[in-house]
């Protein structure tokens, strides 16, 4: 009989989460609650003597200074009361916590059929809330219908007796795991098989993968393990091989290149080759401290003589679109994987995210999955928990407001890493399996989750079906796995590691085992989480929190003490051989035997056609706009809008202070709450030295040319660094490319062409941009079916696809990071300089969007010119002569003086007329042009000449003084005063947008 | 090894003939999803202890014995996922598996930190308040932030200077940072008046001017009762706390420091607390205490 224990808050305590609830319902929905109380369940299936069941009552689950508890339904005040469960299958970690503390109080061990599920009851009152309100409540505010059961009670059908009864989620599947064979007779049956299982195998792969099967040779070897045709389990591994996720089958594709206005016509032969790998090789070799790039998890450059440093950043986009919180939880701790498994092991030492999303108060026809105000705040609670609860710091961020991301939003994660320069006297950047090496599968155990759209299709949903296909990551068990394999990693006991993401154990240990070439697993030694899986689905599911192992046998002892140790659950799953073949076997049937080399080298490649139509060609023009003259307020709007106001509510949400390594902090000023720049840490805390990171996404500009997108993000990226005192020479680059659907299909995908081309010129502004600035490409990743389909106003269905965006990461080594600056303005009298020329560069921009333009002008990236500016300013930091200095970056001049003084909290007078320009002779473009390549830098008097010395030969002037009195005050090229507004003024304006979200 | 010495004989020829200086050795309590241990350990070393990190589990299988340490530090992070109430499982598992040896290493005059998680592992463990020596029971908790939210900022701090607390000995004022959830103190009115008038209420926080925060947001950022932002035992030798002193192990975690830098320089001066923060002169105090009571 389980037993269910009810815990709440005392009554005259805040209930936090139900006020939370509470007012997310009106927000959200417009639904007036009086009050909502929670209630935590803890329901017991376990064999427990009352005493027993008192104790842990007692010792574990209620706080007598806060809470009350009861095993019989409590009695809170309610008009109704919904509960919210987990579905079965759907790792609930205070569920198994709450056995631990268990097993602890009682002495006892629970068995294999007994287990606790946590649960939660919301207590609502509310005058006139009607069922389609509590349904509304309860499926789109309280519960995720794709993990989440839920149920309604009103008060008048509660029976105070019952409750809400006893809900047990607990996986049944009558299920024999089952290998199929699956012919090859024909292309189509073999296609019609593709979809049937969705393995989402391309057409022009399909004659490949058959003519391997049907190779008499190959059948021949197969026979002797008693293999004919295909299995699943090895039309799933090619298939998750050949993906567009793990192949970069679209960047390594062959696109037909073509400007439509001239004719042009060029063959462009695998961007990854052209556009990343060669120019990033040719600065390996010219750049000692780049380590290792290009194959590992993450790459590799060099922080110290003893530390090495690593980066790398990931998407999550369509499982974030789905469910917001579990999407972004398991990006961000997923990406945290990849530093771990890069090298022999990496600590991680920070975090960052970039977000996209529909405008946050969107008001318009279509009907997306989730809200972008919903959307956007499962996001951030998704990566609040997974960072925080990871004890990595979150220590920047962005965040990007745009119609474009109604269709599907994108959630960048970034994670960075840092490793001893050697383990046990080898190379710790190094890894490889050796035949006779053991395969270990550390940390989560294996279910359902992840596995595509396969399992949901082909079975009935019953109250006992496991939660396919969704992931909720699990800082806790990865935190015990990451200090486990780092100590493992200083015993000298890991030969290779690599982490189980998208493909699971299918990609971790087929790629692993291209090192020995070959490995023999043991499919039936996988943990699971529930009896039933078939060999497939434990080969390809996506479990989180695990990690593959290779470790030498001798070794074995040891690195299974420490797992002990760590509470860390490890298993052999077979061995590195140097047969040639992924062997597979489960209770000593073969069910996959593949030759390793069949991936390499036999696939087609993708082709695309590119059709490139310049701006001009496409209608697009500047705007016909004479000057405001109301430019206080003008000033005041720009700062409200949500692509440049304060984000505050989210950054502090965020630990970004956890490792004690803090230096720069994403808040900074005399009031702690301007942005800065970059971020700087110091990841080796006994060292001076530290690492500058900054991210920049500007996709406004693609909608121009995506040439210049990408080359003025690079630029943005490059000059935060610049503007906290980075090394110049030492600038390691991170391109995520997240595009819409560029293959050309003349219904679904008619502007396909086109798309495909903006890739191309991205790609190629890519390669120009990291060459001229010299940023090796550390690590990369790209997303390519950013499209969505809305729902509109009659049912019909809208595609929505994004803009071409990338978010580009910097990062640098500094040597010594008490030499950093930050952007705030310090100290009246200084002298505020502009270094870098304002253009008529509009297009694109805050300012004309804000008056509903797009524009012509997009401003372009000039790297010869702007690099003697910033290695002038980085010269003027390194000498001590800077007091402040920050980027000008999204909305131009006027929005970031506004900042720099409101970093300060001080005034400031400024002549516009002293600007540096190139072409224009307008005060509303010198403020609100978004050239690039400019900075703001304030300056003690006394430093003047040896400043201005250091600047000579560049583009630079002295436009005005910081000043006591807080005003910000400008004047015209006319010398009129333009504006004149209290920066504590512009602060609340630039604060109001989402002022009221703590 | 060629001219090796042992690194005792090289300490005190170092310190001219004198005595050696002790090594105080403080135990860094980690695992479980812990997250704070190598900058409280580090902090603890420019503090001048040796401090070792050590995962619970081999405290509890005895492969390393408490009684070795002078100092106990719960720290930072989020221990079994923070899953039934912050600190829950981690004091379950230290009281069920070692509560007695604990009891024994405060009853000999040692002492024991927590800093926020560990804050409110001893909280739930009993061993703050102490009130009345009774070391066992729940009086006090840290429950949710009435802000709603998790929330990192920093926050000025006063001490109260007649509190027998030692490791807030001779500061006043400080600023450190927090980083909760749940840190949000409360306990039925006596208990807290008792805290109050045994100055056991060592650290709350106040306005940048020093003046109390009454409960005003951010200044108190979770809405502890009475602004406490950390308790200790009647001994003194237990100390709780919210605030992170670890995360100020440099005078570039200030969140002003390149202000603070710049206006010093201008007057020709070194930058504050660049020798010592406030944050590492917590941990000294316990330093010094088990050097000088020794």
């Amino acid at each position: 009989m389980p037993s269910r224990l009810e815990i709440t808050l005392k009554d005259d305590l805040i209930d936090a989460e139900g006020e939370g609830i509470r007012q997310k319902a009106e927000n959200y929905f417009g639904i007036h609650l009086a009050r909502v109380r929670t209630i935590q369940i803890i329901t017991i299936d376990a064999d427990l003597s009352v005493e027993q069941l008192e104790a842990v009552q007692r010792e574990i689950f209620t706080n007598p200074v806060t809470q009350i508890s009861s095993f019989d339904p409590l009695s809170i005040k309610f008009d109704w009361t919904i509960w919210v469960g987990y579905r079965p299958g759907v790792r609930d970690n205070p569920g198994s916590t709450a056995v631990e503390a268990m097993e602890d109080v009682l002495g006892v061990k629970f068995g294999p059929d007994e287990a606790v599920y946590t649960s939660k009851r919301y207590c609502i009152e509310g005058q006139g809330v009607g069922a389609d309100d509590l349904a509304k409540l309860a499926g789109e505010l309280l519960a995720n219908d794709v993990i989440q059961q839920w149920k309604i009670v009103a008060a008048r059908d509660w029976d105070p007796a019952v409750g809400i009864g006893y809900i047990i989620p607990k996986v049944k599947l009558d299920h024999t795991p089952t290998v199929t064979t699956i012919p090859v007779d024909s292309d189509r049956s073999l296609q019609r098989v593709s979809d049937e299982r969705y393995l989402a195998l391309n057409p022009n792969d399909i004659p490949t993968i058959r003519a391997y099967f049907l190779d008499p040779q190959v059948r021949n070897a197969r026979a002797q393990v008693g293999l004919s045709d295909p299995t699943d389990v090895e039309l799933e591994y090619i298939s998750q091989a050949r993906s567009d996720h793990c192949n970069h089958n679209t960047f390594r594709g062959l696109f037909r290149y073509r400007e439509v206005e001239s004719g042009h016509f060029e063959v462009v032969d695998d961007l990854f080759k052209t556009c990343i790998e060669t120019p990033t090789l040719a600065l390996k070799a010219r750049k000692p401290w780049v380590i290792s790039v290009l194959w590992d998890n993450a790459g590799a450059g060099r922080f110290d003589q003893d530390h090495y440093y690593v980066i790398t950043g990931e998407t999550h986009n369509s499982p974030s679109n789905m469910e917001a919180y579990g999407g972004a939880i398991t990006g961000i701790v997923g990406v945290y994987r990849d530093p771990l498994g890069t090298g022999k092991g990496s600590r991680l030492v920070m975090g960052s995210y970039g977000y996209c999303v529909g405008p946050r108060d969107y008001a318009g026809e279509l009907k997306p999955h989730l809200h972008p105000r919903r959307l956007l705040d499962g996001v951030i609670e998704g990566v609040r928990d997974g960072g925080n609860k990871s004890g990595i710091p979150t220590t920047f961020g962005q965040v990007f407001f745009h119609p474009a991301y109604l269709g599907k939003c994108l959630v960048f994660v970034t994670a960075v890493g840092i490793m001893p320069a050697q383990v046990k006297g080898e190379p710790a950047e190094q890894k490889h399996t050796s035949p006779g090496d053991l395969v270990i599968m550390c940390g989560g155990r294996v279910g359902k989750d992840g596995i595509h759209g396969v399992t949901a299709a082909s079975e009935t949903f019953s109250e006992h079906t496991p939660a396919g296909h969704v992931q909720i990551g699990d800082p806790y068990t990865q935190k015990k796995m990451h200090d486990f394999l780092l100590e493992a990693r200083d015993e000298g006991l890991i030969r290779f590691i690599t982490d189980n993401g998208g493909g699971g154990l299918s990609s971790s240990v087929g790629e692993s085992a291209r090192f020995s070439n070959g490995c023999a697993i043991q499919l039936e030694k996988v943990p699971l989480k529930y009896e039933g899986l078939d060999q497939w689905e434990i080969w390809v599911s996506e479990s989180q929190e695990r990690m593959t192992v290779a470790v030498h046998p001798e070794d074995q002892a040891l690195f299974f003490e420490l797992s002990q140790k760590h509470a860390v659950e490890s298993t052999v799953i077979g061995r590195y051989t140097d047969s040639g073949r992924l062997h597979i076997t489960y209770n000593d049937q073969t069910c996959a035997y593949i030759d390793l080399d069949l991936l390499q080298s036999r696939f087609p490649q993708w082709e695309f056609e590119a059709h490139w139509l310049s701006p001009e060609g496409r209608g697009l023009c500047e705007p016909v706009l004479q000057a405001p003259d109301d430019y206080g307020r003008l000033l005041k709007d720009l700062l409200a809008r949500p692509n440049i106001c304060s984000s505050e509510w989210i950054i502090r949400q965020y630990d970004h202070e956890v490792q004690g390594s803090s230096v720069i902090k994403p808040l900074i000023g005399a009031e702690r709450d301007v942005n800065s720049d970059a971020a700087v840490i110091r990841p080796v805390l006994h060292s001076p030295r530290g690492l500058a990171f900054a991210q920049a996404l500007l996709p406004s500009y693609s909608a121009i040319d995506a040439y210049h997108m990408t080359s003025c993000t690079i630029d943005e990226a490059l000059r935060r660094l610049v503007a906290v005192g980075a090394d110049l020479e030492h600038i390691g680059g991170v391109d995520n490319f997240c595009w819409p659907n560029i293959q050309y299909h003349p219904a679904d995908n008619p502007d396909g062409k086109f798309k495909a081309a903006q890739l191309v010129r991205a790609c190629w502004a890519l390669r120009d941009t990291c060459q001229a600035y010299e940023i090796p490409l550390l690590s990369g990743k790209d997303s390519m079916y950013v499209d969505g389909h809305l729902p509109g106003r009659y049912g019909e269905r809208h595609k929505v696809s994004a803009l071409a965006t990338l978010q580009f990461s910097a990062i640098s080594a500094i040597g010594d990071t008490t030499r950093c600056v930050t952007m705030d303005a310090k100290i009246p009298g200084d002298l505020v300089y502009v270094l870098g020329a304002t253009r008529n560069e509009l297009g694109g921009s805050e300012y004309y969007a804000h008056l509903g333009y797009v524009g012509l002008n997009v401003p372009q990236v000039r790297p010869e010119q702007f690099r003697t500016v910033y290695r002038a300013l980085s010269q003027a930091i390194e000498q001590g002569c800077v007091a402040s200095a920050h980027g000008i970056y999204r909305g131009g001049l006027g929005v970031h003086l506004a900042m720099v003084a409101m970093g300060g909290n001080l005034g400031m007078h400024i002549e516009l007329g002293r600007v540096p320009v190139d072409g224009v002779d307008r005060n509303d473009r010198l403020l609100f042009s978004e050239s690039a390549g400019r900075f703001i830098v304030t300056i003690d008097p006394a430093k003047q000449s040896i400043f201005e010395d250091i600047l000579q030969g560049t583009n630079y002037a002295c436009i005005g003084t910081v000043t006591a009195a807080p005003a910000v005050v400008i004047s015209g090229l006319n010398h009129q005063t333009l504006i004149a507004v209290d920066a504590g003024e512009l602060k609340r304006a630039w604060k109001k947008t989402f002022g009221d979200l703590i | 090894m060629r001219g090796g010495e042992p690194p005792e004989a090289q300490r005190s020829q170092k310190t001219g003939g004198r005595h050696p200086v002790k090594a105080v050795r403080v135990l860094v309590l980690g695992g479980y999803g812990l997250n704070c241990d190598h900058e409280t350990a580090y902090a603890f070393e420019l503090a001048g202890a040796s401090p070792c990190r050590v995962h619970i589990n081999s405290l509890i299988n005895g492969s390393v014995r408490l009684d070795a340490f002078q100092i106990l530090v719960l720290i930072g992070g989020f221990s079994w996922g923070d899953d039934h109430g912050a600190g829950v499982i981690q004091a379950v598992r230290l009281k069920t598996q070692i509560g007695d040896k604990i009891l024994e290493f405060v009853d000999q005059g040692n002492l024991v930190l927590g800093i926020c998680n560990g804050f409110q592992t001893l909280a739930n463990l009993g061993l703050l308040p102490g009130l009345d020596g009774d070391y066992e029971k729940r009086s006090v908790a840290l429950t949710f932030n009435d802000c709603g939210n998790f929330r990192d900022q920093w926050v000025n701090l006063k001490t109260d200077t007649a509190s027998p607390c030692i490791f807030t000995r001779g500061i006043d004022q400080l600023e450190l940072p927090v980083r909760h959830g749940e840190g949000k103190l409360y306990g039925a009115k006596p208990t807290i008046e008792r805290l109050l008038d045994t100055h056991q209420a060592a650290l709350r926080y106040v306005l940048p001017n020093g003046e109390p925060a009454r409960n005003r947001f951010p200044f108190n950022p979770n809405g502890s009762v009475h602004d406490i932002a950390g308790i200790c035992d009647p001994t003194g030798r237990i100390f709780g706390l919210m605030p992170h002193p670890e995360a100020y192990n440099h005078w570039t975690n200030h969140p002003d420091w390149t202000r603070n830098r710049e206006a010093a320089k201008r007057q020709g001066k070194p930058p504050p607390d660049a020798d010592i923060t406030p944050g590492l002169r917590m941990l000294q105090n316990a330093v010094n205490f088990i050097r000088e009571s020794e």
